[in-house]
């Protein structure tokens, strides 16, 4: 299992795309080549946009398909983080 | 170029200073103001600086103002970014002071820091800055991924204590929003090319439903459903046309967002003067704010649907004759 703790990399407004799209090509994208699950940490990150939650995940739902939601989980999500997520999440399974 | 500050210019009555502008003559740049007192939104103040950051600074004429308000232009640092003179004297550091001054942003970097600007700048409470940081985020960044612009963005907020409102301007002097969407939809006038980008899912980038790993076409949307839900004013003006948000009634419990923003009360007009690039006007009052988690509920459902429904209108069943 493989953990993100994205403070660090994001600060606590996650808003900066080009590190979401970093963490995702470097981070992301390899676990799931290597069949790991990730678990992706929001700890002290107040909010983010969804332009940058759409960064972070919509390309690998793209190209893993929805079973990629099976071995990604979002922890320490507050409300704002979770609704976001849940927008990416729907808009990228209707496609 | 010419343009007329006015006694008042708000995005509620913006109108006519949008239509005094003179676009003619791209090299000079004349700034003139109303003699008795100038009151203008923030957005007014970044589309002077705009235009004045395109001219050589010897090809900027501002007459000597008279007006008591024009000490605002210079503690917005209107003349120290155009490098021209003004004998406006201020103390610039005001304490109760609650805005943030014309600043130019170019890059990534600079949007970051800017944006952990905002919250001691404007005074707000982290509930209050949540949609203020959203907004300014997604719109710079608007600008620096699609609009080309040779000077970046140039934002500029102020608190209004009467109303309690935070107004907000970002404005670029790129490609404009017809350009951008042009790339991957038929849009034949500016108006149309101002309605898809304010439509969910739809971007310059791509037709993909889903958008590019990058890019998903919804910012513009969720901006101005969060002015729409907060009853508060959008303006948005591209090369000759300009969609404006109307405040909803008050008393209205539940508000409807609307996919197409033509459902949405509304002004347009597409006579203006030709703006060369994007400018993007916003209020938000901070009685009204709502729980932004409670807003992306409303953004969430209607996203959600508008997708479905565009994917139904794809949709082809086989023909049996």
């Amino acid at each position: 299992m493989k953990e993100i703790l994205l403070l660090k990399k994001v600060g606590s407004f996650a808003e900066n795309k080009d590190f979401a799209r970093e963490i995702r090509i470097k981070e992301i994208l390899p676990a799931l080549e290597n069949n790991e699950e990730i678990i992706l940490d929001f700890k002290g990150i107040d909010s983010a946009t969804q332009s940058f939650v759409h960064a972070l995940i919509s390309d690998v739902i793209r190209k893993y398909g929805v079973e990629a939601l099976d071995k990604i989980y979002f922890k320490n999500c507050n409300e704002t983080i979770k609704k976001i997520i849940n927008i990416v999440s729907d808009y990228m399974q209707e496609m | 170029m010419r343009i007329h500050l006015p006694n008042s210019a708000f995005l509620g009555n913006i109108d006519p200073f949008l239509q005094s502008f003179d676009s003619s003559d791209s090299s000079r740049l004349e700034i003139t103001a109303n003699k008795k007192w100038i009151s203008i939104h923030p957005v007014v103040l970044s589309m002077v600086a705009a235009l004045g950051l395109n001219v050589k600074t010897q090809n900027i004429h501002c007459e000597e103002l008279e007006a008591t308000s024009a000490h605002y232009l210079e503690r917005m640092g209107l003349f120290k970014l155009l490098q021209i003179k003004s004998s406006i004297k201020i103390i610039e550091h005001e304490p109760a002071g609650r805005f943030i001054p014309l600043t130019i942003i170019n890059n990534s970097k600079d949007l970051t820091n800017f944006i952990s600007e905002i919250v001691p700048m404007l005074h707000l409470e982290p509930k209050q800055a949540e949609p203020i940081k959203y907004i300014m985020s997604e719109l710079v960044r608007n600008v620096l991924e699609h609009s080309c612009s040779k000077i970046g963005a140039v934002v500029s907020a102020q608190y209004y204590k009467k109303s309690n409102t935070i107004r907000m301007g970002v404005v670029d002097t790129g490609v404009g929003i017809k350009k951008t969407i042009n790339e991957s939809y038929i849009a034949p006038t500016h108006l149309e090319a101002l309605k898809l980008a304010l439509t969910p899912g739809i971007t310059g980038t791509t037709r993909k439903e889903g958008g590019t790993e990058f890019n998903a076409g919804a910012g513009l949307f969720f901006i101005k459903s969060i002015a729409k839900i907060n009853r508060d004013f959008f303006v948005i003006y591209s090369g000759n046309a300009m969609y404006k948000l109307l405040k909803s009634a008050q008393g209205m419990e539940h508000i409807r967002l609307h996919a197409d923003p033509f459902q949405d009360k509304h002004s347009k007009r597409e006579d203006l003067p030709f703006w060369e690039g994007t400018v993007v006007g916003i209020d938000i009052s901070l009685d009204a704010t709502k729980e932004f988690s409670a807003l992306l509920d409303a953004i969430r459902d209607i996203y959600i649907k508008t997708i479905k429904e565009r994917k139904k209108e794809k949709y082809r069943g086989p023909r049996f004759i």
